[in-house]
């Protein structure tokens, strides 16, 4: 690579000797230009190739090559790492607020005016407290809850980076976290597009499910979803209207997602629309909050 | 119907009906005839675009850039009939599907990039195409398609399917239609429009050239 005037205005292959198909295979994928060029021409004059025809099998081969490699390696991002990922998420952010508990109690001992929470176990293992809090064991123990509060953070950010790259339309409609955990209660990406949008509706309530089956309960109107701000932002009363909508339009990405891949935009559009006509249910009744409601 | 259809696109019969055809390997199961493959209107909105007689100007053997190509489907027809075609995708699941097309077709060359970000392909795409196909389905479609616009020779076409679905459901089609059409007026002159009801819902044919 030169400087980059020249960079912007080089083809794919003006690096190349001609039989490394390695070499074109990156330039293909990790290359770009500011505009195009007359570039089988070019190749031809720069002695790449000897004709046209010659040039076009060579981009064939290249093409084909270079894209295939990209489509296995975007695709390894696969569904059963969310899984684990997410899991692995939940686990770390439990045990750091169960440890965080734990060193609240103790630290309190030591100093009356100790803090709470996986926040004050951050500041003590910053050693920002100047309460001559001094005892070594209690800042190793808030060391250990801010290092699981950290790994928990960068668990979040590798699943909102990858489930969208999973599932594009499920985390469009969902924000990836919740994608991420309809796919894991799931059992995968596959498990979630057969299971039916009543089944989706209530994933993650299986203990008021099971309770409502036994005939002592009424039936849950929904499960994880409800962390859906459509959902959230609804009015009770209209929450399972909300619930049923929601889980429809997930369901229906999860199938897109599963079985095409192809990013459907309407899809979002769709839902929206559809909330808004349920959240006007409410703003009726209430005629003088002009638009109504607290939910935006 | 008028008939204004490439070399290498002919109206067959297929069990008793007559449909468009081009020459080339079978891709997504459609009925074949020898060597001819039916193209089906109802799955490409190329296809619908020929079948109701638009005037896309296409003659066959053009140098072609297709934006959102998927599956394969339409590209598969329009490298069958047409010279050096260059297919964009972005979604790696239907680029698989467009792989085993290109397999059988050497003047196909599968890109999996960004319609959006015309500098991704800028170094593989050559300049002065003949054609530019557009049927991606995001927001902005106008934009894309004024983006890509320094692909396209001076005196080439643009073949545009406007999804207005994408653009937004929750407005009327029509009006999408004309936004877009506004919109594109900054690169190009419309030279035809028209619904393609018949095979695609609330979807817009438009034959363009850059101004």
């Amino acid at each position: 690579m030169t400087d980059e005037t020249e960079t912007a205005k080089a083809g794919w292959f003006s690096d190349l000797d001609s039989g490394d198909l390695e070499a074109a295979e990156d330039a293909i994928t990790e290359g770009e230009a500011k505009a195009p060029r007359e570039w089988p021409a070019i190749a031809v004059e720069s002695g790449y190739t000897d004709s046209r025809d010659e040039y076009y099998d060579r981009l064939h081969e290249a093409t084909m090559t270079a894209t295939r490699a990209e489509v296995r390696e975007r695709e390894r991002a696969d569904d059963q790492q969310l899984v684990h990922a997410i899991r692995a998420m939940d686990d770390c952010s439990r045990t750091a607020n169960e440890l965080a508990e734990r060193l609240a109690e103790w630290a309190g001992t030591v100093d009356p005016d100790a803090g709470t929470g996986v926040e004050y176990a951050r500041t003590l293992a910053r050693g920002e407290s100047e309460d001559g809090l001094e005892e070594p064991a209690i800042r190793s123990l808030a060391e250990r809850v801010a290092g699981l509060a950290d790994e928990a953070d960068e668990l979040r950010e590798f699943v909102e980076r990858q489930t969208p790259a999973v599932a594009p339309n499920l985390s469009a409609l969902a924000e990836p976290v919740l994608a991420a955990r309809l796919i894991s209660l799931a059992g995968g990406l596959e498990e979630l597009a057969k299971k039916p949008s009543g089944t989706v509706q209530v994933l993650g309530a299986e203990d008021a499910l099971f309770a409502h089956l036994r005939g002592h309960a009424p039936s849950p109107k929904h499960g994880i979803i409800y962390t859906h701000d459509a959902v959230r932002g609804t009015h009770p009363e209209n929450r399972g209207s909300a619930a049923r909508a929601v889980a429809g339009k997930l369901s229906i990405a999860a199938r897109v997602d599963h079985y095409s891949g192809e990013l459907k935009p309407e899809l979002e559009a769709e839902l929206t629309e559809r909330i808004e006509t349920i959240q006007a249910r409410t703003t009726d009744e209430d005629v003088d909050s002009d638009g109504g409601a607290d939910d935006e | 119907m008028s008939e204004q259809l490439p070399e290498g696109v002919q109206r067959r019969e297929f069990d008793g009906t007559e449909r468009l055809a081009t020459r080339g390997e079978p891709v997504y199961g459609e009925p074949t005839d020898g060597e001819w493959r039916a193209w089906n209107p109802h799955r490409s909105k190329l296809g619908a675009m020929l079948e109701l007689g638009m005037d896309t100007a296409l003659s066959g053997g053009e140098t072609v850039l297709y934006l959102g190509a998927a599956s394969g489907t339409t590209v598969s027809h329009v490298a069958d009939f047409a010279g050096p075609t260059y297919a964009v995708e972005f979604a790696p699941r239907p680029v698989r599907d467009l792989l085993s097309a290109a397999e059988s077709r050497e003047r196909l060359f599968p890109l999996l990039k960004d319609a959006r970000k015309p500098a991704t392909y800028a170094h593989v795409v050559e300049s002065d195409v003949d054609v530019l196909v557009q049927d991606v389905a995001t927001r902005g479609q106008a934009r894309v398609a004024l983006e890509n616009r320094q692909f396209l020779a001076d005196d080439g076409r643009l073949l545009l399917a406007v999804k207005a679905r994408s653009e937004d459901v929750t407005r009327e089609p029509e009006t999408v239609f004309e936004d877009v059409r506004e919109e594109l007026s900054e690169g190009y002159e419309v030279l035809e429009a028209r619904r393609l009801e018949e095979y695609h819902a609330d979807h817009l044919g438009i034959v363009a050239r850059p101004r």
